[in-house]
């Protein structure tokens, strides 16, 4: 059967002033049926923009330039305005980074969950209303009739990102783009979003696609992990493959500064320089300014090369002798 | 918080104290108080009686005690030109002024919300190019002038609207009759164009600011149709500060009407301070304004308790 | 933008001095140059029009009372031809606005520079005494920034009586404060750089400070207050002249021209009002475009 989505070579560009940022510059990935995908990567390296380039809200001077955005074997990329409108919170939903900005302040919760409800099901309120209390209560929140009434300053960060949650979960979507949605909230809330939104996954059948530049979230939840790097994906494979045999200079470097995988009294290692500028990047491999095992090769492009089974890298030199520790 | 109101409460009394000071000193040192405060017409022997009776035979600081004193009791003096009490006459034109400067601000939201709005949501199109160059003009446009040109072409030219005056009133205010109503537009939409002039800026600010929030992009992820987002998303985030700085305006409405006023010879507090001023009835010039320095003073102690009601961090910086 | 130098040989390039900075980033706008046009066209009119300007309105001599009254474009009794028509006193309009013109700008002009002398050095003395001095001139400040301008101006006018130098001194009085607000805030962070410490260790003297260091620094804000406080006090003035409280009938100003044709506007004779309003539009608006562009060319927020 067909993956849940299947992006193929997506460029999202943005038009500035200053020259054309190349957020996204031919990315291509695979999200199968119930399956988590981790997009991992530092600020700055297009995660967020491939987001919002598959649920179609690249604002201008950003574009979709190219590529195919594949959902359901229907290409988001051609649909017009309104029949991805019909998509957008129903059969995929997105939940953002930060809780306290992404629900109105002015109005009340329950005003929010039942227009997503309207928006695409002809119900009448009364049932509406009865989805959004069941939903509240799926992602634990407790007394939900009574929290409907409220807005959204009288709820704490945590459970403010719980009601976005409840909001994705409404229509049951087949696809829900996460972008960094725990990054905002302390470590146990964190976890507790994650569990539940695991179980979920799992019962439900939804795909996910997990943003985050958090590895050790990326470990306990994803199946597979692709690693951006300025606008592309470097290195992709299973979970298990890439974080325990890293193949691209860059994943190593990444791995090599999360504290919890280093050895005790190691000092931490940290890559050394800055995420390039995607304005007029040079020719050649972009991560050249930052990479050890740099030369005269790497001046050319790289591809992304499959160098094991289930595991592609875009190197020359990738790190194919070592063992993982 | 009762600490905050108190000291507040205290400020305005303070200010009040010191513009009675000032009117008191423009009126008593500044001028010659006898010419000043009686009529020109008085003979010899009323002008003594006055001055006895004003006390302006005692020292400075004992006139301004008994001024005080009878500004407490609702004294303000005699009109020279009505020989009516000074406050009774400002009163009795303050329905006037009231009701042009709330048409004049219903007005301001009426058009310079929708303009706003639509400037703010295409702000490249040629439309909101237009509605910005307009709202420059309403900022730069002598409001009296403005006025006689409306007179020219809505009253004179087209005869479709009448010019002067408030028409029939009903209890005493013209926008309860259709006559009255039409009295009242041009020199409501006169006042009003300075403020339209805001609210169009205010609102295509606000309208550009809150489509950048992530709430907004957050309700097209959840698919609610174009419509709803701005105007249930957008429209209400800016609703509540546009109409709070329009009411803000309500203390300099009232102090531009009047120019209005005078153009359209609306029977307003703002023509009988300028009429008195031509005629130098004074009396009525120190009431009208004492009564609008006071009306300034309660505008602002309103809309700072408002505030701090309504936000947290002035509330605890005023209990520090 | 390059295809406008297209038959220029590439300039020598020339030391990029602040001011040259300034002067090429102003005229890149169309509309604000247009405006400078304008405004500068509107001066020589006014400085020239004891030469230019077809009749001398205020020669008794040269009107004639039968004159009254004529529609633009008439011939008087004199042979002129009075293109925007004439007064019910038959003076030539067109004359009586070149006239209006100089008493406008220079009452508009004049308060705008004194109130800016006033308010400035307020300004400096706030930010640079600091304390107690600095809280009186800025709470006198906030009060005069409560009362809306005209409010403040009438009640001037109603103690001190008509007459342009009381019409000078209320604009003064009701638009120094915003000289004062703008010079000291930027004064307030200029003080803070280095070099003002440095000077104040090698004990220069205060005045020293004050206008070598501190107000060249503060002069990019109070030009772009000052151009828009020059249109307000013009605007105002009028305002006042129309409500009859301000120039007397001796000296009118476009505001005062404007008055006298307002009783026969209800009669169908506009051009009495109409056209020294125009000619104050025309003032208002060329010197606001110009305001306009300066607060973008000299805001530094706004630079990158
Ligand atoms: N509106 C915009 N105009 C110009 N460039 C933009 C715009 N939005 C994003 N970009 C560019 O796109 C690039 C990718 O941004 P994106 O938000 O996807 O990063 P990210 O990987 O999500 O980072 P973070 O972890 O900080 O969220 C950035 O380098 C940014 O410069
Ligand atoms: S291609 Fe070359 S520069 Fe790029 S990551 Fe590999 S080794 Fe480093
Ligand atoms: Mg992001």
């Amino acid at each position: 059967m067909t993956a849940t989505l299947e992006v193929c070579d997506l460029k999202t560009h943005f038009f500035t002033r200053a020259g054309v940022v190349k957020a996204v510059d031919g990315v291509s990935f695979t999200v199968g049926r119930g399956k988590v995908l981790g997009l991992v990567g530092e600020s700055g390296s297009g995660k967020s923009v491939t987001g919002f380039s598959i649920i179609g809200l690249v604002d201008p001077p950003g574009r979709v330039v190219g590529g195919q955005i594949l959902f359901q074997g229907r290409d988001l990329a051609k649909i017009s305005e309104e029949e991805m409108r019909q998509l957008r919170g129903n059969r995929i939903a997105m939940i953002f980074q930060d809780p306290m900005m992404t629900l109105n302040p002015v109005l009340r919760v329950d005003t929010q969950m039942i227009e997503t409800v309207l928006a695409h099901e002809k119900v009448d309120r009364e049932s509406a209303r009865q989805r959004a209390r069941d939903a509240l209560g799926m992602v634990g929140i407790p007394s939900p009739e009574e929290r409907l009434k409220s807005y959204p300053h009288q709820f704490s960060g945590g459970m403010r990102q719980r009601v976005a949650i409840a909001i994705a979960l409404l229509h049951r979507p087949e696809l829900i783009i996460a972008d960094e949605p725990t990054t905002a909230l302390d470590v146990t809330i964190q976890g507790q979003i994650l569990a539940e939104v695991q179980k979920l996954a799992a019962n439900t059948g939804t795909s996910l696609i997990w943003i985050t530049h958090d590895l050790s979230v990326v470990a306990g939840l994803a199946d597979d992990i692709a690693v951006m790097y300025a606008g592309r994906i470097v290195e992709e494979g299973q979970v298990s493959n890439v974080l325990d045999a890293p193949l691209h200079p860059y994943t190593v470097g990444l791995i090599g500064s999360v504290p919890s995988r280093n050895k005790r009294g190691e000092p931490l290692r940290q890559i050394p320089g800055m995420t390039p500028s995607l304005l007029n990047l040079p020719a050649g491999c972009a991560f050249r300014s930052r990479c050890a095992r740099a030369d005269e090769v790497c001046l050319k492009e790289p591809a992304l090369f499959d160098l094991r089974p289930g595991q592609r890298a875009r190197c020359f030199h990738p790190h194919l002798e070592e063992v993982a520790a | 918080m009762t600490v905050y109101l108190l000291r507040r409460l205290l400020q305005s009394l303070l200010v009040l104290v010191a513009m009675s000071v000032i009117v008191f000193v423009g009126v008593y040192a500044v001028g010659d108080p006898v010419e000043i405060l009686i009529s020109p017409d008085a003979d010899q022997f009323e002008r003594e009686r006055a001055i006895r009776a004003l006390g302006l035979d005692l020292p400075l600081w004992q006139q301004y005690l008994v001024f005080v004193k009878n500004a407490l009791q609702g004294d303000l003096g005699r009109s020279f030109v009505f020989s009516e009490p000074a406050l009774q006459l400002i009163l009795q034109k303050m329905p006037a002024t009231m009701e042009l400067a709330f048409g004049a601000m219903f007005i301001s939201i009426l058009i310079g919300l929708p303009l706003g709005l639509y400037a703010g949501l295409k702000p490249e199109s040629p439309g909101a190019k237009v509605i910005m160059a307009g709202s420059i003009l309403g900022f730069s446009l002598p409001t009296f002038w403005v006025g006689l040109m409306l007179i020219m072409v809505f009253a004179v030219q087209l005869g479709w609207l009448p010019s002067t005056g408030r028409g029939e009133t009903l209890y005493g205010w013209s926008f309860l009759t259709a006559n009255g109503l039409s009295h009242l537009l041009l020199p409501a939409i006169n006042l009003a164009l300075f403020k339209i002039s805001l609210v169009i800026r205010l609102t295509r600010s606000g309208v550009r600011e809150t489509m950048l929030m992530d709430y907004v992009k957050f309700a097209r992820a959840k698919g609610l149709s174009p419509a709803r987002v701005t105007y249930v998303h957008v429209f209400k985030n800016i609703l509540i500060p546009v109409v709070t700085v329009v009411g803000l305006e309500l203390g300099s409405t009232i102090a531009f009407s009047v120019v209005t006023e005078s153009v359209f010879a609306w029977p307003g507090m703002g023509k009988l301070i300028i009429d008195s001023i031509n005629v130098l009835d004074r009396p009525v010039i120190v009431a009208y304004l004492l009564i609008i320095v006071l009306m300034f003073i309660v505008i602002n102690l309103v809309v700072d308790i408002l505030y701090s009601v309504l936000d947290p961090r002035v509330r605890l910086e005023g209990q520090a | 933008m390059s295809d406008v130098t297209l038959d220029k040989a590439p300039v020598a390039p020339r030391e990029e001095t602040p001011f040259r900075r300034f002067v090429s980033e102003f005229m890149s706008s169309k509309i604000a140059v247009g405006g400078l046009l304008v405004f500068l066209v509107i001066v020589v009119v006014a400085l020239l029009a004891p030469w230019i300007a077809p009749q001398n309105p205020y020669d008794l001599g040269q009107i004639d009372i039968m004159d009254g009254r004529l529609e633009p474009g008439e011939v008087g009794a004199s042979g002129i031809t009075h293109w925007l028509g004439t007064d019910d006193q038959g003076r030539d309009m067109l004359s009586g606005i070149m006239y209006g013109l100089r008493i406008s700008l220079t009452v508009g002009a004049g308060s705008a520079l004194i109130a800016c002398l006033v308010g400035a050095s307020l300004g400096l003395l706030a930010a640079y005494a600091g304390g107690r001095t600095d809280t009186v001139i800025m709470r006198l400040v906030d009060l005069q920034l409560s009362f809306p301008t005209i409010l403040a101006a009438l009640m001037i006018l109603a103690f001190l009586g008509k007459g342009i130098m009381n019409v000078v001194i209320a604009l003064v009085i009701v638009e120094w404060a915003y000289y004062a607000r703008t010079v000291r805030g930027s004064a307030l962070v200029e003080r803070r750089r280095e070099y003002i410490e440095a000077a104040q260790c090698l004990a220069l003297p205060t005045r020293r400070i004050l206008f070598r260091h501190l107000l060249p620094n503060c002069l990019p804000p109070l030009i772009v207050v000052g151009t828009i406080q020059v249109a307000r006090a013009i605007a105002l003035e009028a305002t006042l002249s129309f409500l009859g409280l301000g120039v007397p009938i001796t000296e009118p100003s476009l505001g005062l021209l404007i008055a006298n044709g307002y009783e026969y506007m209800l009669s169908g004779k506009y051009w009495i009002s109409f056209y020294p309003g125009v000619a104050l539009l025309v003032t208002i608006v060329s010197i606001n475009l110009m305001g306009d562009h300066l607060r973008d060319v000299l805001n530094p927020r706004l630079k990158k």
